[in-house]
């Protein structure tokens, strides 16, 4: 079961740079393990994630088996006015993740 | 070492040396890279050519467990709309595969940081290049001391 973490501040000042910290729970098994049998483990990570900001992508990153289990990625961006920041989070056998949070801009 | 040790005696007599040479393993510039960094390199940046500078990366150059290693990559830019940078390509030199991850950013970031977790299978070089919007490319290196490696043979 996947989980997120997000951290936006709840409300800032326009054209304050602010932080993003997001967090999401999953193996990212890299593909190069074996188990006991001597079989590979197949590889299951994220492969991608994008922000929105209002809908407009602010950032955007790949990654590959050298991401940590429970990806954790934090970016800033310049608070522009109140709205939404969307999450996305793509990878392996099908896995889709979506997280919101809101901003309050004065 | 004689032939017939094993990975496991190879490992611990590597730990040991790597806390013997902790004091004085430092960050230090880059040297000859592995054909494999040097073609994921290329990959980004086409035939332009990578100065060094305007990149910081931070990693610790000793870590205990190789499985998550904490790393930030900073670059000196304004991030306006003419000057800011486009992206951030993480690379090593010895894990299974060379690409660490690649960032996109824009003027809307700001600020030119990200930070994320990472996993190192071996002691090795960690090369961050950035991309900017005037085409040309910045990269920072560091050696890094790995105690225990990312489980990439382990059984389980």
């Amino acid at each position: 079961m996947a989980s997120a973490l997000i951290n936006v501040p709840p409300r800032a000042r326009r054209g304050d740079i602010i932080e993003i910290k997001t967090l999401m729970s999953h193996v990212m098994e890299t593909g190069y393990r074996r188990t006991a049998t001597g079989e590979t483990i197949p590889r299951n990570i994220i492969t991608n994630f994008v922000c929105r900001y209002n809908g407009v992508e602010i950032f955007r990153a790949e990654l590959f088996p050298a991401i940590a289990a429970n990806p954790f990625i934090t970016f800033f961006t310049v608070a522009t006015e109140s709205g939404k920041f969307e999450f996305e989070w793509i990878g392996d056998q099908g896995f889709a993740e979506t997280a919101s949070a809101t901003i309050a801009v004065e | 070492m004689h032939a017939r040790s094993t990975r496991r005696q190879f490992l611990g007599l590597a730990g040991t040396a790597a806390l013997g040479a902790s004091s004085i393993v430092t960050i230090r510039p880059a040297e000859a890279t592995p054909a494999m960094l040097a073609a994921a390199i290329r990959q980004v940046v086409g035939a332009a050519t990578v100065q060094p500078g305007k990149v910081r990366l931070e990693v610790p150059p000793l870590v205990e467990n190789g499985n998550t290693v904490p790393m930030t990559v900073s670059v000196v830019s304004p991030m306006t709309p003419e000057d800011h940078v486009k992206s951030i390509h993480v690379f090593n030199e010895k894990n299974p595969q060379p690409n660490i991850g690649h960032f996109h950013l824009g003027p809307a970031s700001g600020r030119a940081q990200i930070s994320t977790r990472i996993r190192l299978a071996d002691s090795q070089k960690v090369v961050a290049i950035a991309a900017m919007s005037d085409g040309s490319f910045w990269s920072a290196s560091v050696d890094v001391v790995v105690t225990l490696a990312a489980c990439t043979e382990e059984l389980i």
